[in-house]
């Protein structure tokens, strides 16, 4: 244990689960009590280990294609998009909050930037944008988007449900409004380099959602704002009563979920060379965000969760998704059998997680 | 008014225990038609178990219960029970979505309702009992004295001769309640019998004819009110010390009437001027209103603030605090204006807050110990980033923590494993942490053993001695405010009293919670109206 003195050195290996080493923590020095915050959490986190190990066993002996690099490679740049929106929406469900939203926020920024993009003759505005501005402006699309579903939800006190549905709807009528329900192709390469390029075999938006999971996880255990997003969470009453300003984390967190939602939005835009339509809302990927949210142990209720957790419910959702594509299973069948798989993973978090993971009597 | 036939309602020899506790001990009560009767005692006296004997809620173990002189109906026959006896509780049981006919008549209308009848029936009773509310209204929109009166028709509706109030008045303010003493008296002028139950001892002298007192669950004492003086009436209450307290050669100034806006009091010894100066400080709060409240608080002074429940000693607390908003007046610390309701402002300025409800608002329960008693120095604990070690966290609390004698099995224990007195330590450590200059506390010793309120008290005390901070301790138990300076005694959010000479005596303490002033020579006087 003391072979790392280095306190930043323990939390990049937090993860693999080491034993409780009761002998450690009771020196007390400032290593013994970070190891002590992040021991009992990390038992925790890797609740969802056994099954991750179980399903890959299983993909293993379903097809020989599963277990190799450009599989592995594969799940990663498809579930990277994925990925990116889980992280918002599990710090707006951390803020006991809900966003049903950023499946269209997904779909629409790339929309609005690739439309500022390309020429007339592919369906542009004729803006002829530079597309670093328009990944810009993807950005600030996202930012605007959740700066009004957080006043709407926090100032103006609405229902958040009933305010992201209906911005939903908003959003996926822009979407396919501003280009007359066409596809945007072409893009140039500076657009598309997230979600399409790769270093060697290692996708490069699986590399930058990797960072994004570790950047947040970090920020939401160490940073005195990703504390404040678990009091929020946990008891919004007494965060305020400590002097947390309750009303701007809650907005603040709804902004950065829209943000991360438009960055995904971008990566599934490059990884098919296309904006479409149907990207987000038409796809309807926000049951998989919550999904691997809550597998991953992010309560609907608010003040728990974590990146670790939300991390390994993304990886089930793709490696399910992966068996599934490579045991063949016919068409007409596999919406039926990813509902009912991701049905069966909840239920194993649910026995696995323990009574965190509980809902409400 | 004893008449010589059977009483209305008769309790004799009434026994009820809950677990070893014996909340009953052979109860008479007798109550005839047309008569006005006062219960009264202290909390835990046994009221509420009377009361909901009374409502058909509870069987009695022992004894029994007659009407006219015939048993009672049994308690699962609720409809043949009401046709005797109604409640109005202190918790108001209105539907708010609902229209004042609907409510008058809940769970009470056949089948298939019969609008027009319903209304038509409801604005009879209202006539007859000279109200004034449409049955058309919807219940959200009425004043609370209003929807007293929707469940005082309620009660009539449904033909009971008896109305039992329960604190009838513990959310009205004093024009309200002598216009709901004018309907008592009209109600028992038209031969209903009326149990009232109350804190207010004047106001049981206002309108009941006759009073029985309650004390550890006996009835101690059943006289006229005309031949009884409210030094008796606390003495029978309070039992066994005798109220004597201005005979016995104590020198307290209490200053009796509303004692706004007169600058600070020359009696203090602290040479400072003040830290905390509230002017006027006016609020309309399910907690207890406030009406125009000023006082001051010196650095290193500990001043209570007590009464009743809802005479607004939770209010005034949450207002300076600006854990609520307010309506009126203004809180100045040191000279710095306080914005209404903003708690982080508030904070910022120096002000600590005790919440009064530790669960609602005193700790994240599944955080940690040390993460929820330095929630409120996260600023200062984390680097120019943002970043902060819990290692540094830990630290923090480490120091206040042993002060306060915090019993965990570590720093990162969750809260919600603690038990409530070691919970109060993380909600005081929490506040103490970051060393405010005034320190609002609201009822902190509540529901925590012997021991720990000793050392929460001492610890609050070590705050204003030690670091110089004010303290404004409100507090509706008595035995909290032997560490304050001061005292001063809220009455229907208004200022009352104010005992200025520790240590405070008990029984005074008590009678002007009851609203009753009490001049230097002993004699009694019933406060204003």
């Amino acid at each position: 244990m003391s072979s790392n003195p280095t306190p930043d050195g323990s939390v990049g290996t937090a993860a693999p689960p080491g034993p409780v080493d009761t002998a450690a923590a009771a020196t007390s020095t400032s290593l013994g009590s970070w190891l002590r915050g992040v021991n009992v959490s990390v038992l925790r986190e890797v609740a969802l280990l056994p099954v991750l190990v179980l399903l890959i066993v299983v993909g293993t002996v379903v097809s020989p294609a599963f277990f190799t690099v450009s599989n592995f490679a594969g799940i990663g740049q498809q579930s990277s998009a994925l990925g990116v929106v889980v992280v918002g929406e599990s710090l707006i469900l951390m803020i006991g909050g809900m966003d049903l939203s950023l499946e269209a926020t997904y779909g629409l920024a790339p929309m609005v930037a690739a439309w500022l993009i390309v020429p007339v003759a592919a369906y542009g505005s004729g803006a002829d944008l530079s597309p670093y501005l328009g990944i810009g402006v993807l950005i600030a699309v996202g930012a605007a988007v959740g700066l009004v579903n957080g006043l709407l939800i926090v100032k103006g006190r609405l229902n958040g449900f009933i305010v992201t549905l209906g911005m939903t709807i908003v959003l996926a009528g822009l979407q396919n409004g501003i280009v007359k329900a066409q596809s945007l192709f072409n893009l140039p390469t500076a657009f598309g380099y997230l979600g399409a390029a790769s270093f060697g075999q290692l996708p490069v938006s699986l590399i930058v959602t990797a960072v994004i999971f570790v950047l947040v996880g970090l920020f939401l255990r160490y940073h005195r704002t990703g504390r404040a997003i678990y009091a929020v969470g946990g008891n919004p009453a007494a965060a305020r009563a400590a002097g947390i300003k309750v009303e701007r984390v809650k907005i603040g967190v709804y902004v950065a979920g829209s943000v991360l939602a438009a960055i995904g939005g971008l990566m599934e835009a490059g990884r098919v060379s296309a904006v479409t339509g149907q990207q987000g809302y038409g796809e309807g990927i926000i049951f998989s965000v919550f999904a691997a949210a809550v597998i991953g142990g992010v309560s609907l209720r608010g003040g728990r969760g974590n990146m670790i957790g939300a991390a390994s419910g993304v990886i089930l959702l793709g490696i399910v998704q992966d068996i599934l594509d490579l045991a063949n299973v016919s068409n007409y069948w596999i919406e039926a059998i990813d509902g009912a798989v991701i049905l069966f993973a909840l239920f194993l978090a649910r026995i696995v997680g323990g009574e965190s993971t509980a809902e409400e009597r | 008014m004893t008449t010589s036939g059977p009483a209305l309602i008769e309790m004799t020899g009434v026994e009820k225990r809950f677990g070893t506790t014996r909340a009953l001990r052979g109860v008479d009560l007798a109550l005839n038609a047309g008569e006005c009767l006062g219960l009264v005692g202290r909390n835990g006296a046994g009221k509420s178990t009377v009361v909901s004997i009374l409502s058909g809620l509870a069987e009695p173990d022992a004894g029994e219960i007659r009407f006219a002189g015939a048993p009672a109906p049994r308690t699962s026959d609720v409809t043949r029970w009401r046709e005797w006896i109604a409640t109005v509780y202190q918790h108001s049981m209105i539907v708010g979505d609902l229209s004042v006919a609907e409510n008058v008549f809940l769970g009470n209308t056949a089948p298939v309702v019969n609008w027009r009848e319903l209304r038509a029936r409801t604005r009879d009773i209202m006539r007859d009992l000279g109200f004034d509310i449409a049955p058309e209204a919807q219940c959200r929109k009425l004043g609370v004295e209003q929807l007293q009166i929707v469940e005082i028709a309620r009660a009539l509706a449904r033909g009971a001769r008896c109305v039992l109030l329960d604190e009838p008045t513990a959310a009205l303010e004093r024009g309200a309640a002598s216009r709901l003493f004018e309907r008592v008296r009209q109600l028992t002028a038209g031969g209903v019998a009326v149990l009232y139950i109350s804190h207010h001892l004047e106001e049981v002298f206002e309108i009941c004819e006759r009073v029985e007192v309650l004390r550890d669950g006996e009835m101690v004492l059943t006289a006229p009110t005309r031949e009884l003086a409210s030094d008796d009436l606390v003495a029978a209450m309070v039992g066994g010390v005798q109220v004597k307290a201005a005979a016995a050669g104590h020198r307290r100034s209490v200053a009796a009437g509303p004692a706004a806006g007169d600058g600070p009091t020359p009696a203090g010894s602290q040479p400072d001027t003040a830290i905390l100066t509230v002017r006027d400080l006016t609020a309309d709060s399910p907690t207890g209103r406030l009406s125009r409240v000023s006082l001051d608080v010196r650095a290193g002074e500990i001043v209570g603030v007590t009464g009743l429940l809802s005479a607004g000693v939770a209010t005034i607390g949450r207002a300076i605090a600006s854990a609520e908003p307010y309506t009126g007046g203004e809180v100045r610390l040191r000279g710095t204006l306080v914005p209404p309701g903003r708690r982080d402002a508030a904070q910022h300025v120096g002000i600590g807050y005790i919440p009064e409800d530790r669960r609602a608002e005193g700790f994240v329960a599944h955080l940690g110990v040390a993460e929820n008693a330095t929630m409120t120095i996260m600023d200062r604990l984390s680097g120019r980033l943002g970043l902060m070690r819990p290692g540094r966290r830990d630290a923090a609390a480490a120091p206040i923590t042993d002060r306060l004698s915090l019993v965990s099995s570590g720093p990162g224990q969750p809260v919600e494993e603690l038990s409530g007195g070691n919970q109060q330590k993380v909600t005081v450590a929490r506040t103490l942490a970051h060393d405010p200059s005034l320190i609002v506390a609201i009822t902190p010793t509540r529901g925590v053993d012997v021991a720990s309120k000793a050392l929460l008290l001492d610890a609050l005390a070590g705050a204003a001695s030690n670091g110089g901070a004010g303290v404004l301790l409100c507090s509706d138990e008595l035995s909290d405010l032997v560490i304050c300076d001061r005292v001063i005694v809220l009455v229907r959010g208004e200022v009352f009293a104010e005992f200025t000479e520790p240590p405070f005596d008990r029984d005074e303490l008590i009678v002007a919670t009851e609203g009753i002033a009490r001049t230097a020579h002993g004699t009694t006087e019933e406060a204003a109206q």
